[in-house]
C-alpha cells in the first residue's frame, strides 16, 4: 500500500525541541477529495484519484466538470492518482500520517533558468588562477576526435536548469495537526512556497 | 479559498518564541543564564559580556555577545528563542554609534571600554516610575 497525499509547501521556518532547534517545511495537506476509484476490473489497477485546491470554473475545461460532477465535486486544481491505495470516507486528510512516521515528498523544483555546466552538472570548472585565461567555469572537452566525429547525445552541457520533478526521499514528520490540516516535515522540499507537494509513503522503507 | 501563508508559518513558530527576554541592544553588558545539562544533571552556567550585534532573522533570530576571558577574547552567539536561556540580566546599557561592534576585536584593555548610555538608563527608569 503506498499512502499518500497532497499538499501545498507553505514555507519554513524553526521550532524547538528540548535543546534542539528543529528546521522545519510547512505544508497545508488535504483535504484531498476522493474523485475517482479505479479498480482491476474496470482499469486494470487499483488506485484513488484524488484533487486538490479550486479554480476559477471557466477556467474548467467541460469534460474535466463532467469527470468531477461523477464524484460531486465542482472545482480541483490538481489531480494525482495513489496507487494500491484507498481511504474510507470521501476524502483524504493529512492524518494519513502520524508523528515522527518516515515519508517521501515529490515536487517541482524552482526554475533556475539558463546555468552553465558548473551549477547544472556539478562540473568542476578550470583554475581560479595559475594562469587560468578565460577558462573558469568553461565544460572542457566534449568529445573525442574523427572517431566519432560528433557529440553524444545527452552530453551534459550548459542549458535550463530546474522546473525538475524530484522526491527527496525519507524526510522525518515532525508534528501532524490535523485539525489544521498541517503536517511539519524536518528539513526542506522541492518547490517554491505555494507549490504543489506530494507527501508519500516512504519508497525505500523508511531508515 | 485563499491562503496567508505567512500567518500560518507565525502559528507555527509562535509558541516557540520567547517574550520574556528583555530589551537589549549592540552596546549593552549582559548575564547570560545558560542552562547546562551534564549528564542528567542540570546547572546553571552564566556568560558575561558585551553584546557586539544582534543578527534579526525573525525566528532565528541570534545575537553575539564578547568578553575577554584570561586575556583571550571569547565570543558566544545565542539564539534569542532557545529555551536554553534561562535568563537574561541587562547590566548596563552602553553609548554606540553603529549596530555591528566588530570593531571591538581589535581594541584591547581601556580603548575596549564602552561609555554608558545615561539618556537611555534615565528613560527606563522614568518608564519604571511611571
Amino acid at each position: 500500500m503506498s499512502k499518500g497525499i497532497l499538499g501545498t509547501k507553505i514555507g519554513m521556518t524553526q521550532i524547538w525541541k528540548g535543546d534542539k532547534v528543529i528546521p522545519v517545511t510547512v505544508v497545508l495537506a488535504g483535504p484531498c477529495p476522493v474523485v475517482q476509484r479505479k479498480t482491476v476490473a474496470t482499469d486494470g489497477y487499483q488506485a484513488i484519484q484524488v484533487g486538490l485546491g479550486e479554480r476559477k470554473a471557466k477556467a474548467i475545461k467541460k469534460p474535466m466538470l463532467g469527470h468531477l460532477k461523477k464524484a460531486n465535486l465542482t472545482t480541483v486544481r490538481y489531480l494525482r492518482e495513489f496507487r494500491d491505495f484507498t481511504v474510507e470516507g470521501d476524502a483524504i486528510n493529512v492524518d494519513i500520517f502520524a508523528d515522527g512516521e518516515i515519508i517521501d515528498v515529490e515536487g517541482i523544483t524552482k526554475g533556475r533558468g539558463t546555468m552553465g555546466v558548473m551549477r547544472r552538472w556539478g562540473f568542476a570548472g578550470g583554475p581560479a588562477s595559475h594562469g587560468a585565461k578565460k577558462w573558469h567555469r568553461r565544460p572542457g572537452s566534449i568529445g573525442q576526435r574523427k572517431t566519432p566525429g560528433r557529440v553524444y547525445k545527452g552530453k551534459r552541457m550548459a542549458g535550463r536548469y530546474g522546473v525538475e520533478r524530484i522526491t527527496i526521499v525519507n524526510l522525518e514528520v515532525v508534528e501532524v495537526r490535523s485539525e489544521e490540516n498541517l503536517i511539519l516535515i524536518r528539513g526542506g522540499i522541492p518547490g517554491p512556497n505555494g507549490g504543489l507537494v506530494v507527501l508519500k509513503a516512504a519508497s525505500k522503507g523508511g531508515k | 479559498m485563499s491562503i496567508n501563508r505567512g500567518t500560518i508559518l507565525k502559528s507555527i513558530a509562535q509558541p516557540h518564541l520567547r517574550t520574556d527576554i528583555p530589551d537589549f541592544q549592540a552596546g549593552d553588558t549582559v548575564r547570560v543564564d545558560v542552562k547546562v545539562t551534564e549528564g542528567t544533571r542540570t546547572r546553571i552556567q552564566a556568560f558575561e559580556g558585551v553584546v557586539i550585534a544582534i543578527n534579526n532573522a525573525g525566528v532565528g533570530k541570534s545575537f553575539t555577545v564578547r568578553k575577554i576571558s584570561f586575556n583571550e577574547g571569547v565570543e558566544r552567539v545565542f539564539p534569542y528563542n532557545a529555551p536554553t536561556i534561562a535568563k537574561l540580566t541587562v547590566l548596563e546599557r552602553g553609548r554606540v554609534r553603529r549596530a555591528k561592534l566588530y570593531y571591538l576585536r581589535d581594541l584591547r584593555g581601556k580603548a575596549a571600554r564602552l561609555k554608558s548610555d545615561r539618556s537611555r538608563i534615565m528613560r527606563e527608569q522614568a518608564k519604571v516610575v511611571k
